[in-house]
């Protein structure tokens, strides 16, 4: 057993345990975006982003960071807050997020971070990128203008379904969620249609083909569910 | 002829500008009316899904978002090319009656109401929704309940007052159940009493406004709606039907989908607003109205008891089949919310209202369609063209308010020569150029209806094409 503080609070974590997971036992919320129960953690978002105070301060993703012995950690403040939101803001200039006709309007965890920490608007210039949408599929549609590069999609179609179907390309902000070696998902050789991806996919990026604005309601705890009920192979 | 250099008044979306040219004798040479505004939804609807588009375009406007809302959704059909449940037609035949009805009273009673009955030369700081409430508290009341009523109908429908995108390519997002249907039913019969004394009470001031009958744009040109097959008044279905200003039927039974058949644009360089005419007729001969006073002239019977008797009062009113004066629109939107509410009440027992098949699923199967609509201020054009997986390629819209833009011209011209005076933009002018403009709601973007006045700006240009005056109204 491990002691260690939280917010001023201590607690008992086993060992392996990461901060994120030692908080969410004990009713803690940290804000998490890349974050999805049931899959392998991969600390691509930073939301997470914790305070160890005696690191000297030192900030830390808690969804990737096992716990220690006597940590002092701190997951809410203004500084934190601060910095969340820039994180946020960058997410959002980023690609072309607009609400306001998303088929995830209203159930999109992006957009429920934004209202969570109140960044209301963003302080820096957009990029708008011209990015397409890939429809080729029957039954799915990607639209890489509200994709935050997660990874959520690629560990669920590897690591839960094992199709290996999605992956990155390219490097930075040009990095890009890809279908096989980058053909349009339509002439997917590997993809099994299950439509984990979907579920996984925090945001709008990932939807079912035909739902109109605001009517694409995701359940991605059936991915925690589908891994606790079969043996897990990591 | 010197050409006149006009800056666009602020970047503001939904700004008016008038000018008006005088000759060497100080009387009107030329009077426009200009639009300011470019908003780029025909270019940045690129790349999207069709499915996406209901909700993509009602955001074009926040007074009649439902209008974009089904028009997309019939594009959407056309290029499924599925058979639409008729359950899904009548709901969204019913929230159309419902916008309708909002956005009319609106129009009458929110910003034209203090106009009509406060009187044009009146102090402004009366003349507004506030003076009218204290005047007449009762109309003011009534406006309110009656657009609540519209709205009602709306929200019961599509979840959300603003902005539902519950219309869909191939049907509705999800029914309507016994309770929200009961819910419509109860508040049929206020609404009823209210547009039947809001109409008497117009009726017996029609007397009063015989002026504004004459100069508010009162003009021969052709009307332009859809008509149901058998002529009766129709805002969702049917075909296009053109009668000239006799009321001759010069084209009849036209496709929708074949709109650039008979519909052609011309462009000005100075407005923003592209200026529709009937192609055959030629430009600007072929200058055609649309909305209520249009679909009024066009149909042959409003299709319900009372809006057919009220329907036979407005063209005697007129001395005639065809009424030609713009005032009058507000004389048809009345009748037409009488014909909305009448027919809202004759759905309310049909078993179909509340069918749970309101949706077909389909992929793509036609590469372009054409959806068309009445929209509360006219006919409503939405044409699509999109490749195999349903991504739109190209957009082309004709929004009601460009069809009259022609018609707007002409009303802003008659009314300087009638009421222009020793050279001054005088309150009284100005406001009825406003009103002349507000006669026909015009939609030029959700701000020109956010203050209830229009922001507009009026210029009086010599003949050496200088401006001699220039006044503003917020
Ligand atoms: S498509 Fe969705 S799940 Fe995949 S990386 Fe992008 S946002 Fe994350
Ligand atoms: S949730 Fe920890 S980095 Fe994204």
């Amino acid at each position: 057993m491990i002691t260690l503080k939280l917010d001023g609070q201590e607690v008992q974590a086993r060992k392996g345990q990461t901060i994120l997971e030692v908080a969410m036992e004990n009713g803690i919320r940290i804000p998490t975006l890349c974050y999805l129960e049931g899959l392998s953690p991969k600390g691509t978002c930073r939301l997470c982003l914790v305070e160890v105070t005696n690191w000297n301060g030192k900030l830390v993703p808690a969804c990737v960071t096992p716990v220690e012995e006597g940590l002092e950690v701190i997951t809410r403040s203004e500084r934190l807050d601060q910095i969340r939101r820039t994180i946020l803001e960058m997410l959002f200039l980023e690609r072309n997020h607009i609400c306001s006709f998303c088929v995830s309007n209203g159930h999109c965890e992006l957009q429920d971070l934004a209202v969570e920490l109140g960044m209301d608007h963003v302080t820096f210039p957009y990029r708008y990128p011209g990015l397409d949408m890939d429809l080729s599929h029957e039954g799915f549609g990607l639209d890489h203008n509200r994709c935050v590069v997660c990874s959520r999609c690629i560990r669920a179609c590897s690591e839960v379904e094992g199709a290996f179907t999605w992956g990155f390309q390219g490097r930075g902000v040009g990095t890009m969620v890809a279908i096989d070696l980058g053909v349009p998902w339509g002439l997917s050789e590997t993809c099994t249609s299950c439509g984990k991806c979907v579920q996984a996919c925090p945001t709008g990026a990932l939807f079912e083909k035909g739902v109109a604005t605001a009517a694409q309601l995701k359940s991605p705890e059936i991915i925690r569910e589908v891994t606790e009920r079969r043996p897990r192979v990591f | 002829m010197e050409r006149l250099r006009k800056i666009p008044v602020t970047r503001i979306e939904g700004h008016g500008l008038i000018t008006i040219k005088l000759d060497e004798d100080g009387k009107v040479k030329e009077a426009k009316f200009h639009v300011t505004e470019v908003r780029g939804f025909e270019y940045f609807c690129r790349g999207r899904t069709v499915w996406e588009m209901p909700g993509l375009t009602a955001r074009i406007c926040g007074i009649c978002p439902v209008s974009h809302l089904l028009c997309s959704a019939k594009a959407g059909d056309a290029i499924l090319a599925a058979k639409v449940p008729e359950a899904a037609h009548k709901l969204r035949r019913l929230m159309n009656l419902g916008q309708i009805i909002q956005s009319h009273a609106l129009s009458f009673f929110h910003l034209s109401g203090a106009d009509l009955f406060l009187g044009w030369d009146e102090d402004p700081a009366v003349r507004n929704v506030f003076g009218l409430m204290e005047r007449y508290p009762e109309l003011a009341r009534d406006g309110i309940k009656l657009r609540a009523f519209g709205q009602r109908v709306i929200e019961l429908l599509g979840g959300r007052r603003i902005h539902p995108a519950w219309a869909v390519p191939g049907g509705v997002e999800y029914p309507l159940d016994e309770e929200r249907r009961d819910e419509i039913s109860e508040g049929l019969p206020e609404a009823k009493r209210i547009i039947e004394r809001t109409l008497s009470l117009f009726e017996e001031n029609l007397p009063r406004w015989r002026e504004e009958i004459e100069t508010f744009g009162n003009f021969p040109s052709l009307f332009m709606s859809l008509v149901a097959e058998d002529g009766t008044w129709e805002h969702y279905a049917g075909a296009i039907r053109f009668v000239d200003a006799e009321g001759e039927v010069i084209a009849d039974g036209l496709s929708p989908a074949r709109y650039l058949d008979y519909i052609a644009e011309a462009v000005e360089p100075w407005s923003f607003l592209k200026f529709p005419y009937y192609k055959e007729h030629g430009y600007p001969e072929g200058v055609y109205r649309v909305g209520p006073l249009a679909r009024l002239n066009t149909c042959e019977r409003m299709g319900t008891p009372l809006a057919d008797e009220a329907l036979k009062r407005f063209r005697t009113s007129a001395g005639g089949k065809v009424v030609t004066s713009s005032f009058l629109y507000h004389y048809a939107r009345l009748i037409e919310i009488l014909g909305c509410i009448e027919r809202i009440e004759r759905m309310m027992d049909d078993p179909d209202l509340l069918s749970p098949r309101v949706r077909a699923d389909a992929g793509i199967n036609e590469l372009e369609g054409v959806g068309v609509h009445e929209a509360p201020r006219g006919t409503l054009f939405h044409h699509y063209r999109v490749d195999e997986d349903g991504v739109i390629q190209w957009v082309n819209f004709i929004i009601s308010t460009g069809h009259n833009n022609m018609a707007m011209n002409r009303t802003v011209q008659q009314i300087a020569a009638h009421y222009l005076q020793g050279g001054d933009l005088s309150e009284g002018l100005i406001n009825r150029l406003e009103g002349g403009i507000r006669a026909y709601d015009p939609c030029l973007s959700c701000s020109v209806h956010a203050t209830g006045r229009m922001p507009l700006v009026v210029k009086l240009i010599g003949p050496d094409g200088k401006i001699i005056r220039e006044r503003s109204l917020q």
